[in-house]
């Protein structure tokens, strides 16, 4: 089995880069990705600019109608803003969403934490908003679980079946936990799968930590307490009254 | 002593096939290339040996798709791009 299967993922990002016109016959991923199971997400990743972000995205959507899949009309925009932190560029992005989402586009979007970017993303017409937990590729999992659950309230508040997608900082497999735990739709990732020392094993533990926090979420957690609530009743214990304040 | 200097004058790929007898200079990924008068889009993506492969062509900053590869006629000075998919994002 591949690791796209043993993580159960049924979308895969893919990005757009040019042809190497040396080593024509080299390997493409379509080799080795079954575009006919899996819906293709193609993404601007490596863009600075909204004008580099519209062109990839148009590009992408070509490659994909010429293959039939599903995700040709769809596209996860990232538009950078130093390749220091790789964080988003708001106001690039801002544009693209706008620019993509008028040109017919499905516009998935790659953003910060920012629950006032996230929610004017969402008035432009982004099919999907998606959050950073922390940095791209940094493994720092969600850094502030407060914003996302500002997001969360500001993008589901009144249209609560609106996909949240956690895209970016995730380190291992607690960090999907903690992310579906706060009620987002799925997390988007590569590196703690991809660079872990067994990716398939990873990619397992990410499957199940996606399920397990999910079903946390619907379940409903107790509210947190600052003093404990004993599960066994209080009373007929052998001991009778003796007990320390 | 290595550099790049000298090997610009000679990094103009030629496409145009041999008995072609006019060749104007385009840019393919970044790269100067020489092709017939009249060439298309698909002749340079054929000559390149990428008929056939996952791809997408922009020239000028424009996307062509695929059906309009062998009507669309190069100019001298074009752009052109011709883009895969790869892994990441």
């Amino acid at each position: 089995m591949c690791r796209l299967e043993i993580s159960g993922a049924d979308c895969v990002t893919v990005a757009v880069r040019r042809e190497r016109l040396v080593n024509a016959a080299g390997e493409n991923i379509l080799d080795h990705l079954d575009a006919a199971r899996y819906t293709l997400l193609p993404n601007t990743a490596g863009c600075y600019t909204a004008d580099d972000a519209v062109r990839v995205a148009r590009l992408g959507r070509e490659l994909l109608r010429d293959l039939g899949n599903p995700g040709a009309e769809w596209v996860k925009l990232e538009v950078l803003g130093d390749q220091k932190t790789l964080l988003p560029d708001p106001v690039g992005t801002l544009a693209a969403t706008e620019r993509l989402v008028n040109d017919g586009f499905m516009v998935l979007v790659y953003t910060s934490d920012d629950p006032v970017v996230a929610k004017r993303l969402k008035a432009l017409g982004a099919a999907s908003v998606m959050p950073a937990g922390s940095p791209i590729g940094s493994g720092q999992g969600i850094l502030n679980a407060n914003n996302l659950r500002i997001c969360m309230e500001y993008l589901k508040g009144d249209d609560p079946d609106y996909p949240v997608i956690v895209d970016a900082g995730v380190g291992t497999a607690s960090d999907v936990a903690a992310a579906m735990e706060l009620g987002v739709d799925g997390v988007l990732l590569n590196t703690a799968i991809a660079h872990a020392a067994d990716p398939l094993r990873m990619a397992a533990a990410m499957r199940a930590a996606c399920i397990a926090g999910r079903q946390a979420f619907l379940a409903g957690r107790i509210p947190r307490r600052l003093y404990a609530t004993a599960s066994s009743p209080d009373e007929g214990t052998i001991g009778g009254t003796r007990r320390p304040g | 002593m290595t550099g790049p200097g000298p090997r610009r004058e000679t990094a103009v790929k030629t496409l145009a096939p041999d008995g072609a007898a006019e060749t104007i200079t385009v840019t393919v990924n970044g790269e100067p290339h020489r092709v017939a008068r009249g060439a298309t889009a698909h002749d340079v993506v054929a000559a390149l040996g990428f008929a056939g492969r996952p791809l997408a062509v922009e020239v000028n900053e424009a996307v062509v798709p695929r059906a309009d590869l062998p009507g669309c006629m190069l100019a001298a000075d074009d752009r052109v791009e011709i883009v895969t998919l790869v892994g990441g994002g």
